[in-house]
């Protein structure tokens, strides 16, 4: 045991000492925060007000348009023409033209700008127009627009997972986005650590240091001791990454609120710049929809957090373990880095197809390749985490770290009785049919 | 007391049987070498004696107990190909070393001190090992050989990659670590170092021990002899039960010459005939050189 440890420490210390892992783990939250902080940074740049005049020849729309934060408008009286003419010295930033004939021809509604017109300005500015066709179309129908808005049903479907605890709000949703990122971020870890035991056993295979090594512990406890130590590097890295990047985000954030004024900044984070006030009736369905940040954190209240972390931990500890074992065997049979493909491809194929298979599974989450994938261990860590979200039955989850467990144990005996022999073989490339005699070399 | 003993070992890979019946014994305090041509078998040895492998048969006692997990930090041992961690600095690697053989780090710290005086590296501490010329690495090498001051130490060519002064240097070493009482099982195809240093030799040819004992007992046993002589005149009518080898004349017009004389005949009374007979400059016994007695044994010149 205190040889491992020892071993452990040295794989661990030597790697979070690399210059290289301190910018990762610096550089990536970094870029991560910029990622998101970015777009957010010039939508609110864009929130400099815009000044919209606009030319109502039909005469009805001039209580359409709402000043907004971000729109200003003034109704102008001016020929089209040469309004157009002016715009450039008029200080207007978008020019609105409503044609006499726009109830009968709504197409022909017309905004001029210098640039392109925003996405959102425009369909801000439609939706308004279109809302007062829509008023002037029924007034004149006879109708009054409370009373056909007291007629809408507004249907948009909350899922439902029914199980024995009852009735639990749940979001396909928000369960596709978690299933998927776990398995992503347990895809991405499996290679980069396992390929960093990989190069580890390399090098002290090329380095003929191990001779020395083994002379002084059993080859299982420096293969099991690299393993762990690699694995506490990339959970110390994952923690780190977590942290920075909640710690970078909101001091960049709160610089960027600094620069912008709180106010803009509430309004900013709480609602998209997409929402234009024009239409206080439809005020529900628009914050439903306008509001993904709230809905999605509402549905992801709705699942089972300590469930899917729990797991997360599981299959992330677990689906490294069996995969870095095979990477470690696999660097022990090979000299050299062009050798190492032929047996990469057999040992990550599983991988690589579980990840293909995820967006699948995701689809149908209960189907039976969705379970049997679920079961096997090499296949599980990423297909298993995929299907947690959309609730998977215990006796399953319970099935599946089972055999996790087992085919951990399997694939490590297996890969140290390679490793063993693997790393005093010099010169010639082994074959298959070599590797499995080794396994049963009485060493 | 032998502090090292191997029964009946037998080592069997695939095709290829490495070890065939080997038993050595190795005495307390000496230097032994381990002799022998290119895939002999000795390194299969070295690593069954180093746990690194188990022997299919036989046994081996370590200083009269079966061999186990418990000997790891009493044995040190340089393989014959180097290597150290290259992206780590000296000093850690070496605590690191010497914590595997059992070490804790305090006491590492206290025997490296000693040794960093000793070859005068101090400097190299906080070095990484690839900034290191080859030579300073074998240096380091040997520290992490030998700092935790095993009983049993095994050098495998431990000459090679080092500068004439540097091999002194080691050289003087491995006779210091000898005399405080550490046995050295020295693999080496220099024969001219292990005339030197080695008190003991076996040599495995073909997986098979073919040699073994003191070397001096071993160079007794390959005396064939013979004597030369270096003399003037003409060397005729002696006595009739030696034999004359070969006579050739030497560049100052003395003549060298080498006489067989049967097993039972005495030296002197050679030498009195020779003195009768012809003015003598030199004379000595044709012992063995360790050379002669690896390509006698083996039948085939040692290759480095």
């Amino acid at each position: 045991m205190r040889t491992i440890f020892l071993i452990l420490k040295r794989e661990y210390l030597v790697r979070v000492k690399k210059k290289s892992f301190l910018i990762m783990t610096f550089v990536t939250p970094l870029l991560v925060s910029c990622l998101w902080l970015v777009p957010i940074f010039f939508a609110m740049r864009d929130i400099d007000q815009k000044k919209v005049e606009v030319i109502d020849e039909n005469g009805k729309f001039a209580r359409t348009f709402k000043n907004t934060s971000q729109l200003v408008f003034t109704p102008v009286k001016l020929p089209v023409e040469l309004a157009k003419k002016d715009f450039a010295q008029s200080g207007y930033d978008v020019l609105v033209h409503i044609p006499k004939d726009i109830l009968e021809n709504p197409k022909s509604l017309k905004i001029y700008a210098e640039k392109n017109v925003s996405l959102e300005v425009k369909n801000g500015i439609e939706n308004a127009v279109e809302q007062e066709i829509e008023n002037i179309r029924l007034l004149e129908a006879g109708i009054d627009r409370k009373v056909l808005e007291s007629t809408k049903a507004n249907v948009s479907s909350d899922t439902y997972s029914l199980s024995e605890e009852g009735e639990k709000d749940s979001s396909s949703g928000a369960a596709t986005g978690i299933g998927y990122f776990c398995a992503f971020v347990i895809y991405m870890a499996i290679f980069i650590y396992g390929v960093q035991v990989m190069r580890g056993v390399m090098e002290e295979k090329t380095n003929r240091i191990v001779e020395v090594i083994i002379s002084s512990v059993k080859p299982f406890q420096l293969m099991a001791g690299k393993i762990t130590g690699v694995a506490l590097v990339g959970l110390t890295q994952f923690m780190l990454w977590i942290l920075l990047t909640f710690g970078m985000s909101s001091v960049l954030s709160s610089f960027l609120g600094q620069r912008v004024g709180p106010q803009n900044r509430v309004e900013m984070m709480t609602q998209p710049p997409a929402q234009n006030q024009t239409a206080p009736a439809e005020k529900p369905k628009s914050e439903q929809q306008n509001n993904p940040v709230n809905s999605v954190l509402k549905a992801i209240s709705t699942l089972d957090i300590p469930l899917i972390i729990g797991c997360f931990l599981i299959y992330f500890i677990g689906g490294y373990l069996i995969y870095s074992a095979l990477f470690a065997a696999v660097g022990s049979a090979v000299d050299s880095d062009t050798d190492v493909q032929q047996f990469m491809f057999p040992v990550t194929m599983p991988l690589v197809l579980s990840f293909i298979m995820a967006q699948f599974v995701i689809r149908e989450p209960d189907g039976a390749v969705a379970f049997w994938m679920s079961m096997i261990p090499f296949t599980s860590p990423i297909i298993m985490m995929v299907r947690i979200p959309f609730g998977v039955p215990f006796w399953e989850i319970a099935a599946s770290v089972v055999a996790l467990i087992i085919g951990f144990l399997g694939t490590a005996w297996l890969a140290a009785r390679i490793y063993r022999v693997g790393i005093l073989m010099y010169g010639k490339k082994p074959s298959y049919k070599e590797l499995a005699k080794w396994l049963f070399y009485k060493v | 007391m032998n502090i090292l003993e191997t029964h009946h070992i037998v080592k069997q890979y695939a095709q290829h049987r490495a070890l065939d019946d080997v038993s050595i014994n190795i005495p307390r305090g000496q230097i032994f070498g381990l002799l022998g041509p290119n895939g002999a078998g000795k390194t299969s040895l070295i690593r069954i004696i180093n746990q690194i492998t188990g022997p299919d048969q036989g046994e081996v006692f370590f200083d009269g107990q079966p061999l186990g997990p418990q000997h790891i930090g009493r044995i040190g041992y340089l393989p014959e190909e180097r290597g150290l961690y290259k992206k780590m600095k000296v000093g850690e690697q070496l605590l690191y070393l010497a914590q595997l053989k059992g070490l804790s780090e305090r006491q590492a710290l206290d025997k490296l001190k000693d040794w960093f005086v000793k070859f005068d590296i101090k400097t190299w501490w906080t070095k990484n090992v690839e900034d290191l010329s080859k030579g300073m690495q074998q240096k380091i090498q040997f520290v992490a050989t030998v700092m935790h001051e095993p009983d049993l130490i095994i050098l495998d060519e431990p000459f090679s990659g080092f500068d004439p002064i540097n091999a002194n240097l080691i050289k003087d070493e491995i006779l210091e670590l000898r005399q405080k009482g550490s046995t050295i099982i020295f693999s080496t195809h220099r024969m001219e170092s292990v005339e030197e240093l080695c008190d003991h030799i076996a040599l495995i040819n073909r997986s098979k021990k073919v040699l073994d004992g003191p070397k001096k007992a071993i160079k007794e046993q390959f005396k064939t002899n013979t004597y030369h002589v270096e003399y003037q005149g003409i060397l005729n009518d002696l006595n009739p039960t030696y034999t004359v080898l070969d006579k050739k004349p030497l560049e100052d017009g003395y003549q060298r010459a080498n006489i067989r004389i049967p097993p039972d005949a005495a030296v002197n009374d050679l030498v009195r005939d020779l003195i009768d007979h012809v003015t003598v400059r030199s004379f000595g016994e044709n012992i063995p050189s360790m050379n002669d007695i690896f390509i006698k044994a083996v039948g085939e010149v040692p290759t480095t």
